[in-house]
C-alpha cells in the first residue's frame, strides 16, 4: 500500500512510510547517536563525566534484579503504547489511556477485592472488568465523535480529568485504610486473584510479573489483527484517507467506535500487571501517568509492535537506572532530558533519512528524465 | 480536506504538549543545576551551619545516612525541605556522610524498593524514606536487611527495624486555627489543602476544632486542590491562588494552607486581597518570597527535621528503637511560629489552649 501513501510529515511521523534497505537501519542509528552526543553535551556541561555515568546506568540497570524491574515497568509501557498506536494507526489520536487505565485499575481492584472465585475464574473476571471499563471510558470518546464530530483529542483530555475526580471519589467511597499508614486503598485481591510471577531472569532474587505474558500476545494480537483480518485492512485505510475508504465501502464511523473500544479495552490492561503482580490493592501511590509515557513510546517505537517493545525497554531501563544517578550525585532529572532528546532524535532522524530518500528519488527521475529519449516523450 | 486540518491540528496539540512537558523539564533541570554550581552543594539551608563542624566532628559517628524523598525532593520549600534540613544538620553536627535519592513523579512501588535496596547494599545505614508512599516498599527492604536501621516520616509500617517518625499534625492545626478565629474580623476563615487525602484531613480537622473553639460560629471555607492520583496540589502555586481568592471574596480573611508549594499562590491571593495567611510545616514567614511573608501570621510549624535530626543522632548513640514515636505538641515535634510578631497580642490565649492539648484537657480530633 505504499505507493498509495501519501507522503506527507504525519505518515512519515507515524511510520506508516516505510524506509528499505540501508535507509531502515541508518534512521535509528542516526537517532542514537544523536540523542547520546546530546545528552554527552548535557552532562560535561554540568560537570558529569559522560562515559563513566553512562556506563554506570549500564551496569547498574543490566544487573539480574534491574533487568526484572524493567522488564515489569516496560510490560505497562507497553500495553499502553500499544493502546496508543492502534488509534493513530488510523489517525485516532487516544490521549486518554491515562484516563482508561487508572478508571480501569480501580474498579477491576474493587471488584477483585469483594469476590472470591477459584483462581483462574477470579483473575480472568478481574481482567475481563478491566477491558470492559477501559473500553466503555473511550467508547465515551468515539460516540461522541462518531455521532457529533468531537476532537478525540479534546474529549479524551477532558474525560482524564473526569477519570480522576471519578476515581477519587470511587476510591474514597470503597477504600479501606491500609493498615496503620496515611495511605487509603481498595480492599486488597485475595490470593486467587493473584497471578504467579515468573522466574525469568536466572539469578535474580525477583520474578517478572505473571501477566507479562498478557502484553506479548497483545503485541502478537496487534500484528495479526491489523496485517492479518479485514478490520485491519480497513482501519489502515480510514486512516490513509477517509474519503478513498468511504468510496470503498468502510463505514468509518463505525470504525472509530470500534477502534477507540479496542484502544481502551488495551488501555484497561495497562494496569494490570502491576495490580495483580504485585499491588492487590488500588491505593493512594498506584502509579498514575502511564498513559502520557505510552504517547511517547508509541512515537519512538513507530507504532510497529516491534519497535514499541524497544522503545519501552529503552524508556523503562532509563527510569529504573535513574536510581543509580542520584548515588552517583548526577541528578536524576538527566534522565527526563535523555528521554525527552530520545523522542526528538527518533522524529528527527526519521525525518532526515526520509527526505534524503526523497531527494534521491527526485534525483534519479530527473536523471532519467533529462536523458535524450525521455525529454519528447515527457513534453508530449 | 476538513478531515485533514483536523488531523493537523490534533498532531500539532499532541506535538506541543509533549515538547511543552520536554522544555519545562529541562529548563527545570537546567535551573536545578544552576543553583547546585551556584550554592554549592550543601551549604544550602544548614540551619546552624558551622562549616568547621563537619571536619572537627568524632569520627567515631561515621554513619553513612541514606535518605530517600516523596515526589518533589530538596527545594520544595516545605516537606521535602524540613527533613533535607535536618539531614544537613545532622551532617554539620555529628559529622556523618548523607546521600539522598529522590522519587520520580508516577513511580511504582517497586522502584521505591529499588531506591531503598539501592542505598542498603551500598553500605548506608540507617536509612530513612520521607513520606507514606514509601509504606509498603519499606516493609519489604526493611525485612530483606534485618541488620540496617529503617525509618521512616509519616507513617506506621511494621517492623522490627523500623522507626516511625509520625506527627501530631491536628494538634499544631488546632492552635493555628485558634489564631485564626481570634485575628478574624470578619468571623470567616479559609482552609486550603493540597490533595484529598487522610494526611490533610488531619490539618483540617485540628484547624476546624481550634477555630470552633474560640467562635462555634464561624464561617469555614474548605477546599482541597486536587485528588488523588494527581498530587499536583502540593507543587502548584497557580491552583493555590485561585482557589485563596475565592475564599478572600466570599468574605474570609484568614486562609491556612496545607499545600506544600501551592500555598505560595495562597500567599500572594492573600497580599493582593488584604487578608491574612497561615503556613505550614515549615516557618513560612522566614521561608516564603520576602514580598509576601508579610501576610504570614503563624506558621503551622511540624518539625520533620527534628524527627529526622534526633533519629540521626539516636542511631550514633546506638539508641534507636524501632515503632512509633509521635511527635506531638508535648514532645515539641508541632508548634506554631511566632516570627513577624503579628500574633503576639494573642500569643497568651494560643497557649493556653496549647497547655490544654499538651495536659490532655482538649483532645484533638484527627479527622479519621
Amino acid at each position: 500500500m505504499s505507493p498509495q501513501t501519501p507522503d506527507t510529515f504525519v505518515n512519515r511521523l507515524l511510520g506508516r512510510i516505510k524506509l528499505n534497505g540501508l535507509m531502515a537501519l541508518a534512521a535509528p542509528v542516526l537517532a542514537i547517536l544523536f540523542a547520546g552526543v546530546i545528552t554527552s553535551v548535557v552532562l560535561i556541561l554540568t560537570d558529569h563525566p559522560p562515559v563513566d555515568t553512562l556506563l554506570a546506568m549500564v551496569e547498574y540497570g543490566s544487573t539480574p534484579r534491574s533487568l526484572v524491574g524493567i522488564i515489569n515497568l516496560a510490560s505497562a509501557y507497553y500495553l499502553s503504547a500499544m493502546a496508543v498506536a492502534l488509534g493513530f494507526r488510523m489517525n485516532l489520536f487516544n490521549i486518554g489511556v491515562d484516563g482508561q487505565y487508572r478508571l480501569a485499575a480501580l474498579i477491576a481492584a474493587a471488584v477483585g477485592g469483594a469476590v472470591t472465585l477459584p483462581k483462574p475464574l477470579h483473575i480472568g473476571l478481574i481482567l475481563i472488568v478491566a477491558v470492559a471499563v477501559g473500553a466503555a471510558w473511550a467508547g465515551i470518546a468515539g460516540v461522541l465523535k462518531a455521532r457529533r464530530g468531537v476532537s478525540e483529542v479534546i474529549s479524551t483530555i477532558m474525560l482524564n480529568t473526569i477519570a480522576t475526580g471519578l476515581g477519587a471519589w470511587l476510591l474514597a467511597q470503597w477504600a479501606v485504610p491500609v493498615a496503620g499508614s496515611n495511605n487509603i486503598g481498595t480492599n486488597p485481591i485475595p490470593e486467587s486473584g493473584h497471578v504467579p510471577s515468573i522466574p525469568l531472569i536466572p539469578g535474580a532474587p525477583n520474578e517478572v510479573f505473571g501477566l507479562f505474558v498478557v502484553a506479548v500476545l497483545v503485541g502478537i494480537g496487534f500484528h495479526v489483527l491489523l496485517n492479518r483480518t479485514r478490520f485491519g485492512f480497513n482501519l489502515r485505510s480510514t486512516g490513509l484517507s477517509e474519503p478513498a475508504a468511504v468510496a470503498s465501502g468502510v463505514d468509518v464511523k463505525k470504525m472509530v467506535i470500534v477502534a477507540m473500544l479496542i484502544s481502551g479495552g488495551m488501555a484497561g490492561l495497562v494496569g494490570m500487571p502491576q495490580l495483580l503482580g504485585s499491588s492487590y490493592s488500588y491505593s493512594l501511590d498506584f502509579p498514575p501517568g502511564f498513559g502520557f509515557t505510552g504517547i511517547a513510546i508509541a512515537l519512538i517505537g513507530r507504532n510497529n509492535p516491534i519497535g514499541v517493545a524497544f522503545g519501552a525497554l529503552l524508556w523503562s531501563f532509563l527510569d529504573v537506572s535513574q536510581n543509580i544517578l542520584s548515588l552517583e550525585k548526577v541528578s536524576p532529572e538527566i534522565v527526563t532530558i535523555m528521554q525527552g532528546v530520545i523522542v526528538l532524535a527518533v522524529v528527527i532522524a526519521y525525518e532526515l533519512v526520509h527526505r534524503y530518500r526523497i531527494a534521491a528519488e527526485q534525483r534519479r527521475v530527473s536523471r532519467e528524465l533529462s536523458a535524450p529519449v525521455g525529454m519528447e516523450g515527457a513534453a508530449a | 480536506m476538513r478531515r485533514k486540518l483536523d488531523v493537523t491540528e490534533g498532531e500539532f496539540t499532541l506535538l506541543r504538549n509533549r515538547f511543552g512537558r520536554l522544555i519545562a523539564g529541562t529548563a527545570a533541570s537546567a535551573m536545578l543545576f544552576a543553583v547546585a554550581a551556584c550554592g554549592g552543594d550543601d551549604t544550602e539551608a544548614a540551619p546552624s551551619g558551622a562549616p568547621a563542624a563537619s571536619s572537627s566532628a568524632p569520627a567515631a559517628a561515621s554513619a553513612k545516612v541514606g535518605l530517600a524523598y516523596d515526589i518533589g525532593g530538596r527545594g520544595d520549600q516545605s516537606f521535602n525541605d524540613s527533613a533535607a534540613a535536618g539531614l544537613d544538620k545532622a551532617k554539620a553536627e555529628l559529622g556523618v556522610e548523607v546521600n539522598e535519592l529522590e522519587a520520580a513523579n508516577g513511580e511504582t512501588d517497586a522502584q521505591k524498593e529499588e531506591r531503598l535496596r539501592l542505598l542498603a547494599t551500598g553500605g548506608f545505614n540507617p536509612i530513612i524514606a520521607v513520606g507514606f508512599a514509601y509504606s509498603g516498599a519499606i516493609t519489604k527492604v526493611a525485612k530483606e536487611f534485618p541488620e540496617i536501621k529503617f525509618a521512616i516520616v509519616d507513617d506506621a509500617a511494621e517492623g522490627a527495624n523500623i522507626s516511625n517518625l509520625v506527627f501530631a499534625e491536628e494538634q499544631g492545626s488546632f492552635l493555628v486555627g485558634v489564631a485564626a478565629a481570634l485575628k478574624s474580623t470578619k468571623n470567616s476563615v479559609g482552609f486550603v489543602g493540597g490533595v484529598d487525602v487522610p494526611l490533610i484531613h488531619k490539618f483540617e480537622a485540628g484547624f476546624e476544632a481550634g477555630a470552633k473553639a474560640v467562635k462555634p460560629d464561624i464561617k469555614l471555607q474548605k477546599k482541597y486542590l486536587t485528588q488523588p492520583p494527581d498530587f499536583s496540589g502540593f507543587g502548584d502555586p497557580a491552583k493555590g491562588k485561585t482557589a485563596a481568592e475565592g475564599m478572600f471574596d466570599a468574605g474570609a480573611d484568614v486562609v491556612y494552607q496545607a499545600a506544600g508549594g501551592s500555598g505560595a499562590g495562597v500567599f500572594e491571593a492573600a497580599k493582593a486581597a488584604g487578608g491574612m495567611a497561615i503556613g505550614v510545616d515549615s516557618d513560612q514567614a522566614k521561608t516564603a518570597d520576602p514580598t509576601v511573608a508579610d501576610v504570614i501570621i503563624t506558621s503551622m510549624l511540624k518539625k520533620v527535621d527534628v524527627a529526622v535530626f534526633d533519629f540521626i543522632k539516636n542511631f550514633t548513640a546506638n539508641t534507636v528503637k524501632p515503632g512509633i514515636t509521635v511527635y506531638d505538641l508535648k514532645a515539641g515535634g508541632v508548634d506554631y511560629s511566632i516570627t513577624g510578631g503579628k500574633i503576639d497580642d494573642i500569643k497568651a490565649q494560643i497557649d493556653e489552649f496549647k497547655n490544654k492539648v499538651i495536659s490532655g484537657e482538649i483532645t484533638v480530633p484527627t479527622g479519621a
